[in-house]
């Protein structure tokens, strides 16, 4: 009865589980169907069809791919080291030397994710420009570290409350300073946590769409201002950007593939501990 | 070697009341000494403010001649083993022991004979190359005593060592601790829960109480003589029995007792700030608490008996006594549960307590029979 009951239970688990990842999958791998298909089969329901490369050849010979992945390249990266090296020594004092509005700076850091972008959109457009930061890869990078810098300081503080504090009071009386706690000590014990805070920076950066749209238009443009350019002016092409879509996707969705276990290991550890 | 002394030591945490005041303490050259008391009471407080772990709010602490209030713990001449080993659990056995020295700039063959000497003290040797994690609790804590002594400190700091692991191991460590501390002489603070502990490996043990200090001495100091009734509750096991009563006569060497709902009782003790009609306490330990049916001064019921093995130990409700009256008796001697009972005790293994606590100085040696 209690077997039958759990399969049961499993079974429809799976279900859910299934019709979630096929719900969430489909877009991407309709979009990928699209990208080998031509203008015109690209308006058709159909599976069956011829494949072709004709859209990467156009959206190759249009626009400069590489000169977009560079920058999306260069700014993820930038944005997840200035990111890592802000929040770290952040988190540090956080978690070792809390004071009594620790918490509230915390809750506070996280309640500017909950403030819609395009409602500093404009003093933010008119400061960059007046500092010569508009359509530069470090003006992109100032301002996706600024977003992402809660989520980056409130993952490291959660991974740090984690490591024994006496470890580090032994390391004091072993007579380590505070960069030889945090390079000796902390840093390593962590590790698995901060790659998973690496990864996710790393991937919501190459993800970020809207200050790279307001922010940049060709100098700077990363891989989401060129999917945007395939979307509006001349009317839809869909097979061209759905083939511009995953060109743009497919790096990120590589990497994360590959570090996926490292991802859900670092993003669960403190709730299975 | 260096002596350690705390004057007027203090401790606030923040804007709270503080938890410790007024400490005030001596400890020689080469000591051992116990912290010890009941939960909360200050005990890892205290150890953390001599480490440099913790700010001291007030007084002074000298390590040797030296004020340490404001020097660095690496520069205290201290090492501290934890309660929970605090290992780095990413180094191999041999870096955790030789972290120390690395960072102090010692040199490699420095380095290399220091851990292989507090390696082969612990028996550790054949372990260096693990990590923490492939240790038992009982290699671990030795693993975090090696790395105490490579540093060759002048004061060994160790709070609750010994609590993690499990009895067998207990003993055979506190043994270790013994040799330990009769091979490099260098002066040990040891706070622990355990009794046993406390009365094998001091010589000298602090009996702290919310924040100060109830009494300093030796084992038998505390065990014989007491300087309150805290003290004389806390150290032994079982616990002393406290009967109440009232002074109805004192003599030089002597106090009379009238015991709540008992008879009268002769106790050794000088009489200090009391007189007669004053309301006081008798101490008397377990295996001082005889059965005695012909002249029995106090009646009690038996509630409960717990044998084992040479000796059994009665547990038995009195209307002398708030708490039941425990009593140790050979385990030749047959008693039933429920059954009346009567208790006689001698004059001189008597402690005797004023309605403060405070306890009368006594006035025959504790140990004549
Ligand atoms: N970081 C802190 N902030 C505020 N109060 C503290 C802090 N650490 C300890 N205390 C308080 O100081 C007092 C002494 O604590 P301490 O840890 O020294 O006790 P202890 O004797 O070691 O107890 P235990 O036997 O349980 O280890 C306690 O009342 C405790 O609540
Ligand atoms: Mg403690």
């Amino acid at each position: 009865m209690s077997v039958a009951h759990s399969r049961l239970r499993y079974g429809i688990t799976t279900a859910v589980a299934w019709s979630l990842a096929i719900l969430v999958f489909f877009p991407i791998f309709w979009m990928m169907i699209t990208s080998f298909k031509t203008e015109e089969q690209a308006y058709q329901l159909s599976v069956i069809f011829q494949p072709t490369l004709q859209s990467f050849r156009e959206v190759f010979a249009r626009s400069d791919y590489l000169s977009f992945a560079g920058n999306s390249i260069a700014i993820s990266l930038g944005v997840t080291l200035l990111s890592l090296l802000l929040a770290i020594p952040a988190a540090y004092s956080m978690a070792f030397f809390p004071g009594p509005r620790t918490q509230k700076i915390l809750l506070w850091m996280m309640s500017t994710k909950m403030m819609p972008s395009v409602g500093v959109l404009l003093p933010v457009y008119l400061l960059w420009k007046n500092s010569g930061l508009l359509d530069t890869v470090s003006g992109l990078i100032i301002i996706y570290t600024l977003i992402n810098l809660p989520i980056a300081v409130w993952m490291a503080f959660t991974y740090f409350c984690e490591v024994p504090k006496e470890i580090l009071e032994a390391a004091r009386i072993d007579g380590a300073n505070t960069w030889q706690e945090i390079f000796h000590l902390l840093l390593p014990m962590s590790l698995p946590g901060l790659a998973s805070t690496g990864l996710l920076l790393l991937i919501l950066s190459w993800n970020e769409a809207f200050w790279s749209i307001n922010l940049s238009s060709s100098h700077a443009a990363p891989l989401t201002v060129f999917i945007a350019s395939y979307s509006s002016p001349e009317g839809l092409f869909w097979a061209k950007l759905s083939a511009a879509s995953l060109l743009a996707v497919a790096p990120i969705m590589v990497l994360g593939w590959l570090a996926q276990k490292q991802l859900v290991r670092g993003l669960t550890f403190g709730a299975v501990k | 070697m260096a002596s350690v002394n705390l004057r007027n030591v203090s401790k606030r945490y923040g804007d709270n009341p503080e938890v410790m005041r007024d400490i005030n303490l001596d400890i020689q050259d080469g000591e051992f000494v116990v912290f010890v008391g009941p939960s909360g009471c200050g005990k890892s407080t205290l150890l953390r403010m001599i480490a440099g772990l913790e700010d001291i709010s007030g007084g002074d602490l000298l390590i040797g001649d030296d004020r340490m209030n404001t020097v660095p713990p690496a520069k205290r001449g201290i090492a501290m083993v934890f309660q929970s080993y605090a290992l780095y659990p990413h180094m191999s056995l041999y870096d955790n022991m030789a972290f120390g020295l690395k960072l102090a700039g010692k040199s490699k063959s420095e380095i290399d004979a220091a851990v292989r000497k507090a390696a082969s003290i612990l028996h550790i040797d054949h372990l260096l190359d693990r990590k923490p994690k492939a240790l038992s609790g009982g290699q671990r804590q030795r693993v975090a005593i090696g790395r105490a002594i490579t540093r060759e400190p002048k004061v060994f700091l160790f709070d609750e060592p010994l609590s993690n692991l499990d009895a067998a191991l207990r003993v055979k460590m506190r043994l270790e601790f013994s040799r330990l501390h009769q091979d490099l002489k260098t002066t040990m603070i040891y706070v622990t829960h355990d009794q046993v502990e406390a009365m094998t490996l001091a010589d000298k043990i602090v009996v702290l109480s919310a924040g100060r200090i109830e009494q300093v001495g030796s084992p038998k100091t505390l065990y014989h003589h007491p300087a309150n009734r805290f003290v004389a509750g806390f150290i032994g096991s079982p616990k002393m029995n406290f009967i109440d009563g009232t002074v109805s006569a004192i003599d030089a060497e002597t106090v009379t007792v009238q015991i709540n709902n008992g008879g009268l009782q002769q106790v050794c003790v000088a009489a200090r700030g009391i007189q007669p009609g004053d309301k006081v306490c008798i101490g008397v330990r377990p295996e001082y608490l005889q059965l005695d049916s012909d002249h029995p001064v106090i009646k009690a019921t038996v509630s409960t008996v717990e044998g084992l093995g040479d000796f059994s130990y009665i547990y038995a409700a009195s209307a002398s006594a708030e708490e039941p009256l425990i009593s140790r008796i050979p385990d030749t001697l047959e008693v039933a549960d429920g059954s009346q009972i009567g208790f006689s005790i001698k004059p001189h293994h008597c402690h005797l307590f004023d309605s403060q606590g405070e306890a009368m100085p006594r006035t025959t040696p504790p140990t004549q029979h």
